[in-house]
Order: structure tokens, then C-alpha cells, then sequence
């Protein structure tokens, strides 16, 4: 039996997600034209995506205090994970009846988010001992040695599985039965409905004794123990939920891009998270979905209408106004835009 | 030493890096005691707390809570077995309010894995409630109720101490460790203090307390011992310590150095 602990404003959101949802079902491209092309089901889908990974993110960083600056490896493993197991399916001796049944991809994102947990679990009890700049450094340095092993061929390059630097392409579309869930219209809402589904469980961690628990160790690590809570094991279990979300993320991430290739998934990436958490304010699971459409609707603006007018300047603009942009927002908003009166105002009513 | 003891410190030697912060303590807490641990700044009190709070592992030496050891336990465990703490320095969780402090002192009896926490289990729920009725009971007689959805950052000082000591009483504690209770408090709220003792002390909860105010541990105290560089000094009754020559030698000693 289940119950909720996540209130109206979560309905709230699921039915403006259903409602944009459905208006781009019925005539597809309304959103970009509305927004003169600003916001598109690709930027929709990704936003989504990201705030799967930012509800772990922000449970780990935001409640418990302990910071991640490679998030994006596990991202990188789920994807790389359902990439590798349903494009060389044949290789691994997965038989066809198996590897072309339209659960395949499903079962693969599933186990791939336990062993990819596990992963955690198991890293998070060693590494989460260290704290502070010490704890960042030592995600950090597992990010990247992550995308390294993925760039380098898990080190077994005779049998290929992720392609080096180039990644795998075909990646299948999910499908439901006979039922492909594409275009991309239609892959809006599963990957919405595993957005909200993390807000939901991230919803419900919060508001129970092991948010609390979590908010505790935060604050102080010594008096969380003295009370009882066991603190090396609740770190490492919000690591590993948080790293099982970003594998599912990944997953989905690589069913919808056909394509996987290393670089989506190294440092620059696992920093973006990071800003994307700040911005939405990382302290709430509202934050997971609002920092993520900030960032992107940013990249967007800056892409289609501020680099066109600096013809001298490309992409590198980018990671200038990121840098920028964290900075701003810690000067004035350091609890994020969930913590601006205008988003309170929506936020309150869930709590 | 008698069978009856509650906790049992024996011949427990703590250095840190070869600095020796205890040498060969033994001293003993009986049930339904209150125990006062004294001794010059540095004599080894907090560290002597840490160690049966599971915070720190003894050099050497043992150390028996009902008749087991604590040595080589995590201090959560120690709190499984009944030995709750307040901190020398007051640790509180910021942005918490005082009711989820207690809240969290509750959190052994909530026994919800982080799973059942995320898909919010309908017992999770049913505990929930009744923590909550629990909590509040224990903020009322604590007279924190009026502050029970004040985020602890804006209480002031005195209220703080109370806070710690609500939150280490919902672990149900069979032995409180306090820690200086009386420091940073004002001559009322020391008096109030030390009747709240008295009080858990009559309830069946055994304390032992390190304090610096003589007038407050010679007042509630059944027993005291005293520290000095690392060694226990001397045991007994607060008027029979207080006349002992040796004592006022340490103190007058460390008056010296001031």
C-alpha cells in the first residue's frame, strides 16, 4: 500500500505537463511557435530528463549535504548501459527472441539502474567518509574516470562494446507492445512520467524520517549519530538512489537520442548538473524541474538570439554566462529561484 | 566494583598522537544516579564523554553499558542501547524546526528504511502520527511547545540547551550524558535546568554530567568525580570531594596558571 506526501501543487504540475503534452499531440510544433522557437519538444524532453537526475542530485547535495561533482558518470552508465545492451545485444549472445522482445530495453533500464545503484552503494561507503572539498574531489575524480573507461572501451577494446570515442548509434526506440512510443511527441510522456515520478519519491523522502534524517546529518553529522541515526549508511543509500535516478535518466536519455558518444557525459556535463541544481535551488525537489528549465531555456536564448548578433564569438560564449550565471544567482538568490516570492507562492501549497 | 553498575569505565587510557588525553580512568554510574564529572579545563572530561558516546575508541581499557562493551561500537549504537547526549557545544540542525529536532531524536522508532521512505508506506504514515503526538508531549513537558515550528537558528541560547536535551530524551534514553548543561545559561535558567534533572532522575533516567558551576553539581549531584590531567583524582560524596586537599590543589593550581 501506498500514500503521498507530495500535495497539490505535484498534481498542479502533472496537469500542466499533460495539458503541453497533449496541445503538441494534437498539433505538433505549437509550442515553438508560440515561444518563436525558444522552447521545443526536444528542450521539453530534456528538461525532463535532467530532472530525474537533479531530484537525486538534490536530495544528495540539498538535504544531505554532500557534494557531487560527478553525476553525470552515472548518467553516462545507464545510458551506456541500455546502448550496449540492446545495440550489441548479438555480441553479448543475448538470443534475438530476448534482445527484439519489446521489454528488453525496459528490463535493461531497470537492472541497469540496480547495478548502477549497487555501483554507488559500494563507492558511496568508501568516498562519502570524506567531506567537504575532499568529498567533491573524489566525485569528481570518479566522473571522470568513469568517462574515461566508457572513452577507452571499459579497457577491453577488442570487443568494442562502447565505441570509443565515436559511441554507439541505433539505439532502438522504446516500445510498449507492438507500439513504438515515438515521435517525439509521444516520448514526452514517458519521459515526463518518470519526472514527476522521481519528484514524487523525492517528494516522499523529503517529507519522512529519512528527509529528516538527511536534513540532520546536514547540519550536524555528530548529533545525527548521538540520536542514532547511522549516518555512513543513510550518505551511502542517497547516493546510490541518486545515482539509480541518473541511470534512468541515461537510459531514457539514450533511447531518445539513438546515439550515445562519451563527451555527453564527462566533466562539463557532471558541472552543468551541478548549475542546474544551484539554479533551481537545491534544497527542493521544485528545484530539480525549474533549474533545469532555466539552464536550458538560457543555452536556448543565448544560442538563437545572443551569439547570432556576436559573429565574432561561437559556442565558447557558453560556459562564460554559465560561470556568470552561477555567480549571480549565489549573490542573490543563493537558495536558488524556488526560493523567489513569485515560486513560493506555488511551491507553499505542497507542503 | 559492584555488580549493580550501569556503566562501567575501566582503566580506559585515551592518547592522541601520544598526547595522553586519559590514563587509566576507572570509575563507575549506578542506576538512578546523578553523577557529576568535574576537573580543571583539559582534565579529559569531554573526552571521557566521547568515548562512551562510541564517538572516540579507547587507547586501552574497557568500557561496560549493561553489561556489555561499547569499545570498537558506531555511535549510533551507543544510542540503540540507551545512551543518549547534549553536546558541550550546542549541535543543532539549522533551518530544522524545534519539533523535527525531536523529530529526529524519535528516528530509532520510526524504523522506516529509506525505501519505505520514499514510497511513504501507509504504517510509515500510521508511525508518523504517532511520533509526532509523542513529540509533542515530550516539547510540552520540556515547556518548548510554544516554539515547536520555530526554526532552532532564531531561539535564543538558553532555549537551545533545551532543545538538545528534548531531543536526546526522545531517544528514551537509560543513561543522559551532559554536557556542561549549565554553561551559557542565566542563575534561572540554571535553577530551572537542574530541577528538569532532578526530575529525569526521578523518572528512572541515569545522568552523569560534566559541569563547571560547583554550586550547580555539588547541588544535584549523588556522586561526583574528579579529573585532572587525564587521571581521576578522586571519587565520593560532593561535600566529602569538596573538602578533599587534593581537589583544591588542582583547582587552585590551574587558578595559578590562569
Amino acid at each position: 500500500m501506498m500514500a503521498r506526501a507530495w500535495g497539490r501543487t505535484w498534481f498542479l504540475a502533472a496537469a500542466a505537463v499533460a495539458a503541453v503534452g497533449g496541445v503538441e499531440l494534437a498539433w505538433p510544433g505549437t509550442v515553438a511557435r508560440l515561444t518563436r522557437g525558444l522552447v521545443s519538444a526536444d528542450l521539453l524532453i530534456r528538461a525532463g530528463l535532467f530532472t530525474v537526475v537533479l531530484v537525486g542530485l538534490n536530495l544528495l547535495m540539498g538535504y544531505a549535504g554532500q557534494a557531487s561533482l560527478g553525476q553525470a558518470a552515472f548518467y553516462g552508465l545507464g545510458a551506456f548501459a541500455s546502448a550496449i545492451f540492446t545495440v550489441r545485444a548479438q555480441a553479448l549472445g543475448i538470443p534475438p527472441s530476448v534482445a527484439g522482445a519489446w521489454w528488453w530495453p525496459w528490463l535493461v533500464m531497470l537492472l541497469a539502474a540496480v547495478a548502477v545503484g549497487a555501483f554507488a552503494l559500494g563507492v558511496g561507503w568508501v568516498i562519502l567518509r570524506l567531506r567537504g572539498h575532499y568529498l567533491a574531489m573524489a566525485t569528481l575524480g570518479l566522473g571522470i574516470i568513469v568517462y574515461i573507461v566508457l572513452r577507452e572501451n571499459l579497457g577491453l577494446p577488442h570487443l568494442n562494446l562502447t565505441g570509443g570515442f565515436d559511441g554507439i548509434v541505433g539505439v532502438p526506440r522504446l516500445r510498449v507492445g507492438g507500439a513504438e512510443l515515438w515521435p517525439v511527441q509521444v516520448y514526452y510522456f514517458v519521459v515526463w512520467a518518470a519526472a514527476l515520478g522521481a519528484m514524487a519519491l523525492g517528494l516522499n523522502v523529503v517529507h519522512s524520517p529519512a528527509g529528516r534524517a538527511l536534513r540532520a546529518l546536514h547540519g550536524s553529522e555528530l548529533a545525527a549519530e548521538s540520536v542514532g541515526v547511522d549516518v555512513g549508511r543513510l550518505k551511502a543509500q542517497i547516493f546510490a538512489l541518486s545515482a539509480a535516478l541518473a541511470s534512468v535518466a541515461g537510459s531514457l536519455y539514450a533511447h531518445f537520442q539513438a546515439a550515445v558518444v562519451p563527451d555527453t557525459f564527462g566533466f562539463v556535463p557532471s558541472l552543468e548538473l551541478v548549475v542546474m541544481s544551484a539554479v533551481g535551488g537545491m534544497s527542493s525537489i521544485w528545484g530539480a524541474p525549474l533549474g533545469a528549465l532555466a539552464v536550458l531555456l538560457l543555452e536556448q536564448l543565448l544560442r538563437t538570439h545572443v551569439l547570432g548578433f556576436v559573429p565574432a564569438v561561437s559556442g565558447e560564449l557558453e560556459p562564460v554566462v554559465f560561470g556568470l550565471m552561477l555567480v549571480v544567482i549565489m549573490m542573490f538568490w543563493p537558495a536558488g529561484l524556488v526560493s523567489s516570492r513569485r515560486v513560493q507562492g506555488a511551491v507553499w501549497a505542497s507542503r | 566494583m559492584s555488580r549493580d553498575s550501569l556503566l562501567r569505565v575501566e582503566r580506559v587510557t585515551k592518547a592522541f598522537d601520544g598526547l595522553v588525553a586519559l590514563s587509566e580512568v576507572s570509575l563507575e554510574v549506578r542506576p538512578g544516579q546523578i553523577k557529576g564529572l568535574i576537573g580543571p579545563n583539559g582534565a579529559g572530561k569531554t573526552t571521557l564523554f566521547n568515548l562512551i558516546a562510541c564517538c572516540l575508541a579507547p587507547s586501552a581499557g574497557d568500557i561496560v553499558f549493561c553489561g556489555r562493551s561499547l569499545v570498537g561500537l558506531p555511535p549510533h549504537r551507543a544510542a540503540e542501547l540507551g545512551i543518549a547526549r547534549t553536546f558541550q557545544n550546542v549541535q543543532v540542525f539549522p533551518g530544522m524546526t524545534v519539533l523535527e529536532h525531536v523529530l529526529v531524536g524519535l528516528h530509532r522508532q520510526a524504523r522506516a528504511g529509506l525505501a519505505a521512505c520514499a514510497l511513504q508506506t501507509v504504517r510509515l504514515r500510521r508511525t508518523e502520527r504517532r511520533l509526532r503526538e509523542e513529540a509533542e508531549a515530550l516539547l510540552d513537558r520540556l515547556d518548548l511547545l510554544p516554539w515547536a515550528e520555530v526554526p532552532v537558528e532564531t531561539l535564543p541560547f538558553g532555549l537551545l540547551r533545551r532543545v538538545e536535551l528534548a531531543r536526546a530524551l526522545a531517544v528514551r534514553p537509560k543513561l543522559l550524558l551532559l554536557d556542561e548543561p549549565g554553561s551559557g545559561l542565566n542563575p534561572t535558567e540554571k535553577q530551572a535546568m537542574s530541577q528538569l534533572v532532578r526530575g529525569l532522575r526521578d523518572e528512572g533516567i541515569t545522568v552523569f554530567l560534566v559541569e563547571h558551576d560547583m554550586t550547580m553539581v555539588m547541588g544535584l549531584a549523588d556522586e561526583v568525580a574528579v579529573l585532572d590531567h587525564g587521571s581521576l583524582l578522586c571519587e565520593g560524596p560532593p561535600q566529602q570531594v569538596q573538602r578533599d586537599p587534593r581537589v583544591v590543589a588542582a583547582y587552585l593550581g590551574e587558578g595559578d596558571d590562569a
